[in-house]
């Protein structure tokens, strides 16, 4: 069952492309004939004479970056885009989220639709669609929006995932923080997941991990789309009865989001290496299991620097903690927890591929410890696997989180763009193109509504 | 230079932003689309002066091909150094014209994005003609974004009515403009003076690589020759800079229309202190990082700028960083990561940045940066104009040749200094901020 990608603004371009390019590859290197047609089915249709088109459409207010990634894919001789499959303007959204979700969108929300229409008629079954965006821009962030919502008008049934590029928090866009509020604050209730790459974490990976020394967005694009692929290509899920599952995204969200107040997910890969040790390189399952369970024990974003003290709290702790209050919560209202001793999680998915996936042992994550006590570990966690190695890796361990570990990016987000608000500053530019403060301030409450939430998981 | 670009050329989306492509055999007006070949380029621009002078020198000079009479709007004596004369009465006589001529230039574009207004305040055609092409602009064209480059006089300019015609011209920029870029002359004469004094053998050891600096001219049609085409050299290279990353393509995109978006926060301060480096290429560089670097620390050092305030000792409400040639986000990280401590933010943008990553360098660069803020030092800037305003008001110098124009009262002087120092004190409330911890507002509390 196919996937159809929107690619929204530079961002969303620019990863959907990377995501494409994995992908491909992926499903090419010699590996096993079903996961191959499973992936090729799931992102690319396939013409009368083999050649791989993507199910893709790429939207865009100005041309440079859609021309730039439509060229490279034809270049790359493995893959292409359609001819009929993007969209895009002679002007930007000038970073202005108003201008893309007031303006931009409505005015071309017919060809729009069309283009996407398109696409999904092309699947024999459509498995769900996914919006590639950044939050801080304005077409991504705005238009982005907006598209989203005609995509839940236009498909209700299907399951709709967005994925979302957070930037710097040193900024790329001084009104980053306003257009990141407004964008999450609508698409809490249009999207059926969230899955969140913050520019710094993957930054810190490419050069710690990756021992990047020079770091190009191009660099960061790719990190970003391997973790996506990662979660993305074929795997046996324990739906699947054998067979590689034809649902991902809607087994990625009944897995994770099991209540509507809680849809943001962060992803962790294990290992991450610069591309020339990964041949040399051969582990067993125990290790980046244990190292991957700490990471989301400690909040810690990377396989360096984790903090090995923080420990889940002890059977006796936990009954207190569960009549609220105490470690592990933490207070809401007006702010995010004071210092959460750990990273407390709603649901998991682990994702193994790779060699021996049968033999590895992942009880370490049903611990009930790990998450709040709503539902049983064996609801909150699941497992998917999948033999073949992914993306030249030997074996690679993926989580994907419905946790707390985006709280304080989202805390910090909304701080700033309220401190912003509270002086008023850049409001004229949103209320020129139809936001109002009225529409600031609704935003703002259903984020504090969500950090609320999130502090307090117990 | 002409030669090759028709030869070889393409005429591609870069050329067009600024340029049409018209083939004048063509029967139908001879417009030309994309990807063809260079058949004849036409400027996309108006050019007007009350006087011949400069609009002919340009007509007869290699540039001559580029603007045809129906763009240029002249006349033959000038505007006195008289505001009101350019403001009020060519205003008047002219309005038809000019309004038919920009019709004229925007119908020809598929897609307008912004007008750059070029003009100086000091005089009576840009500061007055000028401010009232600026409402015009306006009236007929209100989505468009416009940018407008002001040079502002130096005090030793030698146009004594030169306050009064920038005082005049200040209060329509701040109503009319959607971003100001001012530029001063003495800080251009310092800039060719310091790469004149580089290329004079300044530092033994040093020279200069040939053709590279900000004031050669060097990509153009010709270099350098006149006294004042190194000075608007330095212009023209900010103008190319800022337009850059809508014309070519990079990994992070900033077009003209973000600009006026981050760094306006309110409407009337929306006045942008300009750097630019590097200002000429040594020679002998071996080291790129630290080149690279180097060129960060120049960008806010006050050698570097357009305009003479002194911003580290300001308010920073909002800084955008246009990167040009083969810089990565990880340089661009690194440098505001190093020099953000030094640089004192208004308390509710501390971390505001706006970035921008061309890959295409300017011609004879291997990559360059120019910083645009908006900075409370430009307040220092209209607190000396407002100063040589009063000297001459209290006495009433000169005045009545400005009152003898007809549509001119007493009242637009009065207007005119008003919106200055009201203009000055919204700087001054932002400045009196500085240095002091402000807390977080309350945020809002939900109901549980």
């Amino acid at each position: 069952m196919s996937v159809v990608t929107v690619q929204l603004g530079q961002c969303g371009n620019q990863v959907g492309h990377e995501l494409f390019d994995v992908v491909c590859g992926d499903a090419h290197d010699g590996q096993r004939r079903s996961y191959c047609s499973v992936s090729r089915e799931r992102f690319f249709h396939q013409t009368e004479r083999g050649d791989l088109v993507a199910r893709a459409v790429l939207i865009d207010m100005e041309p440079k970056v859609i021309k730039h990634s439509m060229n490279k894919a034809a270049n790359s001789g493995r893959w292409t885009y359609g001819d009929d499959a993007h969209f895009s303007q002679k002007q930007g959204s000038g970073n202005n989220w108003a201008n893309g979700f007031c303006v931009h969108g409505p005015r071309h929300e017919a060809a729009l639709e069309e283009l996407v229409r398109r696409q999904v008629e092309r699947c024999d079954r459509l498995s769900g669609l996914m919006a590639m965006m950044s939050v801080a821009g304005g077409t991504g962030s705005g238009v982005g929006t907006y598209v989203t919502q005609c995509l839940r008008d236009t498909f209700p049934k299907s399951f709709i995932v967005n994925q979302l590029t957070w930037p710097y928090g040193t900024g790329e866009v001084i009104v980053q923080n306003y257009n990141s509020v407004l964008t999450l604050a609508h698409l809490y209730g249009l999207s059926d997941a969230i899955l969140v790459h913050e520019n710094d974490t993957v930054h810190g990976i490419c050069a710690r991990l990756l021992n990047l020394k020079h770091i190009s967005f191009g660099d960061v694009n790719r990190v970003i789309a391997h973790q996506l692929g990662a979660v993305l290509q074929p795997a046996l899920t324990t739906d699947s009865h054998g067979l590689y599952s034809r649902n991902p995204l809607g087994e990625l969200a009944s897995a994770l989001v099991c209540h509507p107040e809680y849809k943001l997910l962060s992803m962790s890969t294990v290992p991450q290496m610069p591309s020339a040790s990964i041949a040399y390189s051969t582990f067993s399952w125990p290790g980046p299991l244990r190292h991957l369970r700490q990471m989301l024990v400690s909040n810690s974003k990377m396989e360096e620097g984790i903090d090995w003290q923080v420990r889940l709290p002890a059977a006796s702790e936990r009954s207190r903690s569960l009549t609220g209050g105490g470690r592990g919560g933490g207070r809401g209202g007006g702010g995010a927890a004071a210092a959460a001793i750990f990273n407390r999680s709603l649901a998991n998915l682990l994702i193994l591929r790779g060699k021996d996936v049968y033999s590895a042992e992942t009880g370490g994550f049903e611990d009930p410890a790990l998450f709040t006590s709503w539902l049983s570990p064996r609801d909150a966690f699941s497992l998917w696997k999948s033999p073949v190695p992914f993306n030249k890796y030997e074996k690679s361990a993926t989580l994907v989180s419905n946790s707390q570990a985006l709280l304080r990016p989202l805390d910090d987000m909304v701080r700033k763009a309220w401190n912003m608000f509270a002086s008023r500053a850049y409001i004229h530019q949103y209320v020129k193109f139809g936001i109002s403060e009225e529409d600031f301030l609704d935003s703002f409450t259903s984020l504090e509504q969500v950090i609320s939430s999130y502090s307090q998981l117990s | 230079m002409t030669q090759s670009v028709v030869v070889q050329g393409v005429y591609d989306d870069a050329l067009s932003s600024f340029f049409r492509n018209v083939d004048s055999r063509k029967s139908d007006g001879g417009a030309c689309g994309f990807g063809g070949r260079i058949q004849h380029l036409k400027a996309r621009a108006v050019l007007v002066d009350m006087e011949e002078g400069v609009v002919n020198e340009i007509l007869q000079g290699p540039l001559s091909e580029v603007f045809d009479s129906t763009q240029l709007l002249t006349d033959v004596s000038g505007s006195g150094n008289n505001w009101a004369v350019g403001h009020m009465s060519y205003g008047s006589v002219y309005r038809e014209q000019i309004v038919d001529k920009l019709r004229k230039a925007a119908e020809h574009c598929d897609c307008l994005q912004c007008f750059f207004l070029i003009h100086s305040m000091g005089g009576g055609t840009g500061s007055g003609l000028g401010t009232r092409v600026l409402s015009l602009l306006e009236e007929e064209f209100p989505e468009v974004c416009r940018i407008v480059t002001s040079v502002y006089p130096s005090p030793e300019d030698d146009v004594i009515t030169s306050p009064y015609n920038s005082v005049l011209a200040m209060k329509e920029l701040s109503e009319h403009a959607d971003c100001v870029i001012p530029v001063e002359n003495q800080s251009l004469v310092d800039i060719v003076n310091k790469i004149k004094h580089m290329s004079d053998g300044g530092k033994p050891g040093l020279t200069i690589r040939k053709d590279s600096s900000i004031i050669s001219g060097q990509g153009g049609l010709r270099g350098a020759e006149k006294p004042f085409d190194a000075m608007n050299n330095i212009v023209a290279n900010l103008l190319l800079n800022i337009t850059s990353s809508a014309r070519f393509e990079g990994s992070l995109n900033m077009d003209l229309n973000e600009i006026a978006m981050n760094l306006v926060p309110f409407p009337r301060l929306h006045y942008l202190v300009p750097s630019l480096t590097p200002l000429y290429t040594l020679a002998d560089v071996s080291v790129p990082t630290r080149r690279l670097d180097q060129m960060f620390s120049d960008a806010f050092s006050k050698d570097h700028q357009l305009l003479r305030a002194n911003p580290k000792h300001s308010l920073y409400l909002a800084c955008a960083l246009m990167v040009r040639g083969n810089v990565q986000v990880s340089d661009l990280r690194r440098n505001i990561e190093r020099l953000r401590p030094s640089l004192p933010f208004v308390s509710w943008n501390q971390e505001g940045w706006k970035t921008g990553l061309c890959s295409v360098p300017p011609v004879g660069h291997s990559h360059s940066l120019l910083a645009l803020a908006n900075n409370t030092c430009v307040k220092s800037t209209f607190l000396d104009l407002k100063e040589r305003f009063t000297k001459l008001y209290r006495k009433k110098a000169h005045l009545h040749h400005y009152l003898h124009v007809e549509g001119m009262e007493q009242s637009c002087f009065s207007e005119a200094i008003t919106s200055l120092s009201s203009l000055i004190e919204e700087y001054h409330h932002l400045d009196a901020t500085k240095g002091k911890l402000i807390p977080d507002a309350p945020r809002l509390s939900i109901a549980r």
